[in-house]
């Protein structure tokens, strides 16, 4: 299998600070591939690599097979790359933005219909409309549409899901899983956790680095987290107690429940007697396992 | 909670652009104190409704009060007696720190005096007092959420509105955000909060979720999911707002 995305020790540096530092890793052919990592990570500046608006300091990258420095006139027509900022113009229609971004690559809207139909849907009744008067989630349909135009090999999509609702992000991973069975390669970040799951595989990238590369189930399998879950009545008081109690490294906020890491010293039953103690009495604290969202979190604390 | 005083109470409240209903006909209350959760697919009307509570448009029909204000009549003392904080605009990022929560806090009418006083205290229990020279552009957006809920409090509003405040930002962060909002309310702030992570509705007192203009649920975290069956409130929503005729 060839890979869609080569990265050799990429560096990128802003000044004294190193937005990447000699990342390295590769996206196979055909697949979802997440990159997972808290703000100011260096994902956008990759994608700025990536998509050739950025060169890098050192080291080297291909897309599609091309090279980012060398190639890079054919290579920005080999990928579609949806920002972090809505790329539309506001000031065109759905059916102008379309087009434009059609006459760009030297395409025609029809040739690659069939492509970006399921997606274009609902935007397909009222083609006169301004990007300007989209909502959100209309707009973002209408950009992927316009970066799949011209029939890319490889999509950039740079948190394509900020501020959309749960309902429209599952159907937005609908959408890529029937672009990934035409065979398009998929490079997406994401901060929705239960997203990172849903990718082939996932890089986990912090201040420049890349941590890890894996499938999202066996990274949280060989980094073992082991937590507890807690819960009470009272949670902010719960949140605050467990806190100084030996043993604890960590405790955070976890939907319904509070989450615990913990090392050696940890013991469960003197955990509970000191939350008594405290006037916790309905406190209850038991093991878990943790999940993609728990190893983020530990992760970012390092 | 609801049992409290309501600081926000609307009755029917209706926006209508022309034939297109963006708010049809909601009725519920806050109560003081509460962490309220105002969910609701993209395009169901929240921002709408938010808009509306905040003093910045007027309903079509139907009435209400916040912070003991009418909306109808008294927009200018409702926009004094709130806080209003987004993820999409709150800070300059060419002024410091400290001119920001000065800017902030003199349009809200404060004393430099009272703005001393106050932003010390901001300062110290943050933990940001190194900051205070920085340019809000140079600090981490860890920091740039803090001191935008600061900003969007140092007047001490009654209620403070936050309209997706966690949009687009990691796991690590949003938890730090909440335990800033956590220790607001334990203060006797109300927080009414918009977010599309549902697993910070189980944060909230109550929450409700609009769908198509209506609130189809208003409950508890824990009420609600024992009604819709659901192990998580992400469950509650997928089953409430799937349904969505409106697409946003």
């Amino acid at each position: 299998m060839n890979n869609a995305i080569e990265i050799r020790n990429i560096t990128k540096r802003f000044g004294n600070l190193a937005a990447l530092d000699n990342v390295t890793f590769s996206v196979p052919d055909g697949s979802v591939f997440g990159l997972i990592g808290p703000d100011g990570a260096g994902k956008t500046t990759l994608y700025s690599i990536l998509a050739t608006l950025l060169a890098p300091d050192s080291g080297r990258a291909t897309v599609a097979g091309l090279d980012v420095i060398k190639d890079f006139k054919r290579l920005r027509s080999a990928i579609g790359y949806m920002p972090e900022r809505f790329s539309l113009y506001p000031d065109l229609t759905v059916s102008e933005n379309l087009h434009f971004f059609a006459s760009l690559f030297g395409v025609r809207v029809e040739d690659n219909f069939d492509l970006i139909a399921p997606i274009f849907g609902q935007l397909a009744k009222f083609p006169h409309r301004m990007a300007a008067a989209l909502s959100g989630g209309m707009k973002q349909k209408l950009a992927l549409s316009c970066a799949l135009i011209h029939r890319p090999k490889v999509l950039l999509l740079d948190e394509p899901t900020t501020g959309v609702d749960a309902v429209s992000r599952s159907e937005f991973w609908e959408m890529l899983a029937t672009l990934k069975q035409k065979g398009i390669t998929i490079l997406v970040s994401t901060s929705y956790m239960d997203e990172a799951e849903r990718c082939d595989r996932i890089a986990l990238i912090n201040k420049g680095h890349i941590l890890d590369v894996d499938a999202p189930g066996k990274l949280v399998d060989k980094t073992g987290i082991d937590i507890y879950n807690a819960s009470a009545r009272e949670m902010y008081p719960l949140l605050q107690a467990i806190r100084n109690i030996d043993g604890v490294k960590d405790c955070y906020t976890f939907g319904a429940t509070l989450h615990l890491a913990t090392d050696k010293n940890f013991n469960l039953e003197n955990a509970i007697g000191r939350l008594r103690q405290e006037g916790l009495t309905d406190a209850r604290i038991y093991p878990a396992k943790g999940n993609i969202e728990d190893l983020f979190i530990k992760l970012a604390k390092e | 909670m609801k049992e409290k005083e309501p600081i926000i109470s609307v009755c029917n409240l209706t926006k209508k652009f022309g034939n297109f209903t963006a708010v049809d006909n909601i009725t519920f209350e806050v109560g003081k104190g509460e962490i309220f959760g105002f969910l609701g697919a993209n395009g169901a009307g929240k921002t709408t409704a938010i808009r509306m509570l905040c003093g910045l448009s007027f309903p079509t029909s139907g009435s209400g009060t916040v912070a003991g204000y009418d909306i109808m009549s008294q927009a200018e003392e409702i926009k004094r007696h709130i806080g209003y904080m987004s993820q999409k605009f709150s800070l300059y990022q060419d002024l410091t720190v400290w001119e920001n929560l000065k800017l902030f806090s003199t349009i809200y009418g404060m004393t430099d005096r009272e703005i001393k006083i106050k932003a010390d205290m901001v300062f110290t229990t943050l933990g940001m007092a190194d900051m205070r020279n920085a340019l809000v552009k140079e600090i981490p957006l860890g920091w740039k959420q803090k001191l935008a809920f600061a900003a969007a409090t140092m007047h001490s509003p009654d209620v403070v509105f936050l309209d997706e405040p966690t949009g687009g930002v990691d796991p690590a962060t949003r938890r730090r955000f909440w335990e800033m909002i956590y220790q607001a309310s334990s203060q006797g702030m109300t927080i009414f909060v918009t977010t599309h992570y549902l697993d910070e509705a189980e944060y909230c007192h109550r929450v409700s979720i609009m769908v198509d203009g209506h609130i189809r649920a208003l409950d508890s975290p824990a009420m609600l999911k024992k009604q819709y069956h659901a192990a998580t409130m992400d469950e509650v929503f997928r089953i409430i707002a799937q349904g969505a005729q409106r697409t946003d």
